[in-house]
């Protein structure tokens, strides 16, 4: 046999292996359930959107290595939008349109789930939002969920706190950004629910360097138990320090806007004693071993961390439960019918997640109640659990 | 004969119409529709750049300014005035233009790099009062637009916004292919090439130059009316550096002073985004590299360089 004889024989063999591959191999692997996802991997919310980005691929890996859901791989089809709302718009049309994806997670900001909403709910295609304000949810629309706990969840668990401790006027110290006229409205709309009073309400500029008056007056009223500091970025570290050196002795309550260690840093040897409340992901190397989220919290921090080499953050957490919620849906509804998706979301029970327990309704699309927050309390620079409860 | 075709006046606009008519017996879902109309919308505010920065030659680092002024007069004017959005789109072109007349008397006497910073302070305001002012603007997660209505029809959806992009698309590059052929336009070209020269053949290079600015944010703030209305939500990043570069990018890449080229500017960046999509993390490089290969081989921008190798041929 000349060897070009042979040569043809060794690629028609090769030939029928690839045949034979592409013809048999769709049985192994069945048509994959497509999910989409629209992030701001990059631009100006990149902090938020890189590890959301990240978990997503990280998780969908997992899911497929474990045999996919239903027998079927995922398929995940992210899309960057550069924090560009208009973009993210673009996408979903692309999600819906062009890749026919049957559900949706995604969307880091407020501005580019917003912009995405009318897309899904027209088409009529479950979307998971990962960003943070209540409007989301709020009016409830048929087809978009969120999963990242609310500024209101944040008052209650610390109005919670209060209550437990006898605590009932309080003075209350609010930043004007954004976070903190948000959170400041919030917990002004649920603090009668707790039978306690604000008895002063002061605020600082983003920019204030000393918040000694506004803190003063507070000391100066009467009957103060308690402060209260809706804050987001170096404001409230200020707040603490400006409030030690006032010898201020009253408990003094952060929120989750900055549970982090910068601001323990920051506030320097003033933040011993204070109380904040914070995702479980923060303290799960401290969690008790009874507790529910501490299997899934480890774990996915464990995977995180090894995967990307990066410390594990909140905002990846919110689609590590965004994807989370959907496959277990997909695998509660037994299809990948868009509508069946969207009943088994609605119908989520006792759903396990790294941010909290999610239980969904007709009229809470969120899901999470305060015992999705920690109390924590900072002592000699590090969380300690610290609940009334 | 080619020749002639390509150098008469209306040529652009035919070109332009046939595109807008083909697109949609081509396009394989409503998603083609919707990039489609982006690129109208975008064509339209890289116009008035046509006009400012082709014509005239005066540089704006900031138009993307404008384009948010029209954009949020959608969002404001309904939620403030109880004006219906399309009322709101026409008093924020007015108001648009008013600010360009105002803005533009005093920094249009500094010229090259120094009006370059100054319309870029002029964008970076805007951007920042947009961000900041949060209890009237939303902040940087938006306003909520209103659907307009046009005699008694609702307008939403990709295909609806598709026609009404491209029918405002075709009226601005007819209104900007005349103005090139008009006296003003002579004028606008005249001192473009040198103000000296045209000052001393009696052209009022101070107001010319104030029109084309004035022009420029009209085409700006129509853009972003359309934009919010079709989106229904605008975002503070519509006003955003980012986008008064990307305007300019589309009319230098496409071709300055060619009204084609600013809406093939607009498409490259527009559509390419789009297409970069599967290269995942590469996908700025890559655009960043394509539009560096596109200014070395075609430096004059795509169409006035293809159209040049075009009459070269047929002579």
């Amino acid at each position: 046999m000349s060897r070009t004889a042979t040569r043809r024989r060794v690629l028609h063999a090769a030939a029928l292996a690839a045949l034979s591959l592409t013809v048999f191999s769709p049985a192994i692997a069945a048509d994959p359930i497509k999910i989409g996802s629209v992030v701001s991997a990059t631009g100006s919310t990149a902090f938020l959107g890189d590890p959301e980005a990240k978990t997503l691929k990280l998780m969908a890996d997992q899911i497929n290595a474990k045999g996919g859901v239903l027998g079927r791989p995922i398929e995940l089809i992210l899309y960057d939008d550069s924090g560009d709302a208009n973009k993210a718009r673009t996408f979903a049309t692309r999600l819906v349109e062009d890749d026919e994806v049957v559900a949706v997670v995604g969307g880091t900001s407020t501005g580019a789930t917003m912009a995405m909403i009318p897309v899904f709910e027209d088409a009529e295609i479950p979307f998971v939002s990962l960003a943070g304000a209540i409007e989301i949810v709020d009016p409830v629309r048929p087809y978009v969920f969120k999963t990242p706990h609310t500024d209101k969840t944040a008052c209650q668990k610390i109005f919670e706190d209060m209550k437990g401790r006898g605590i009932a006027k309080i003075g209350m110290i609010s930043g004007t950004d954004g976070f903190g006229k948000s959170m400041r409205k919030q917990c002004l709309g649920v603090v009668g629910d707790y039978g306690i009073e604000v008895i002063a309400d002061e605020s600082y500029g983003p920019t204030d360097a000393d918040m000694t008056p506004q803190l003063n007056k507070i000391k100066n009223t009467d009957g103060i138990q308690a402060v209260i500091n809706p804050g987001f970025g170096q404001g409230p570290a200020i707040v603490t320090r400006n409030y030690a050196q006032l010898g201020m002795t009253t408990p003094l309550y952060q929120s989750h806007g900055v549970a982090s260690k910068s601001f323990v840093e920051l506030a320097g040897p003033a933040a011993e004693g204070v109380r904040l409340p914070a995702p479980a992901l923060l303290i799960a190397d401290k969690l008790s071993d009874d507790d529910r989220q501490k299997a899934v919290v480890t774990e996915y921090k464990k995977a995180y961390e090894a995967a990307t080499g990066e410390p594990v953050s909140t905002f990846g957490g919110y689609a590590y439960d965004g994807l989370g919620l959907l496959v277990a849906a997909i695998e509660k509804a037994g299809s990948d019918d868009s509508s069946d998706i969207r009943d088994a979301l609605e119908g989520t029970k006792a759903h396990v997640g790294v941010t909290g327990i999610y239980t969904m309704s007709e009229e809470d699309h969120l899901g999470l109640g305060t015992e999705s927050f920690r109390l924590l309390r900072i002592e000699k620079g590090d969380w300690v659990a610290d609940g009334a409860d | 004969m080619i020749d002639r075709i390509l150098n008469s006046r209306l040529a652009p606009l035919l070109v332009l119409a046939f595109l807008v008519a083909v697109i949609p017996l081509v396009a394989p879902s409503n998603f083609y529709l919707r990039v489609a109309a982006l690129v109208w919308v975008f064509s339209i505010a890289a116009f008035g750049l046509t006009i400012l920065m082709g014509y005239a030659g005066q540089v704006s680092l900031g138009h993307a300014g404008f384009l948010g002024i029209g954009a949020y007069s959608v969002a404001l004017g309904p939620e403030y005035l109880g004006l219906d959005p399309l009322v709101s789109l026409c008093l924020g072109v007015f108001v648009s233009a008013a600010i360009a007349w105002v803005v533009g008397r005093p920094i249009l006497k500094l010229r090259g790099y120094y009006l370059a910073i100054a319309t870029l302070g002029f964008g970076m305001i805007v951007s920042l009062v947009l961000n900041g002012e949060s209890a009237i603007t939303g902040g940087p997660d938006g306003m909520q637009v209103p659907r307009a209505t046009l005699f008694g029809l609702k307008l939403s959806g990709s295909a609806t916004w598709y026609w009404v992009t491209a029918g405002v698309m075709l009226v601005g590059a007819a209104l900007a292919l005349n103005i090139g052929n008009s006296p003003t336009g002579r004028a606008l070209r005249a001192l473009h090439d040198s103000e000296v020269a045209a000052a001393g053949t009696g052209i009022d290079v101070a107001a010319r130059k104030l029109n084309a600015f004035v022009l420029a944010a009209i085409y700006a703030a129509v853009a972003g009316g359309l934009l919010a209305l079709m989106n229904g939500l605008i975002t503070p990043d519509a006003a955003g550096f980012m986008n008064s570069i990307e305007l300019v990018a589309m009319v230098i890449i496409g071709g300055l002073g060619s009204v084609v080229g600013a809406v093939v500017g607009a498409a490259f960046l527009v559509v390419l985004p789009q297409a970069l999509t599967s290269l995942h993390d590469y996908e700025q490089a890559v655009l960043g590299l394509l539009i560096m290969v596109f200014m070395i081989f075609l430096p004059a921008g795509i169409v006035p360089t293809l159209r040049r190798k075009m009459t070269e041929r047929a002579a």
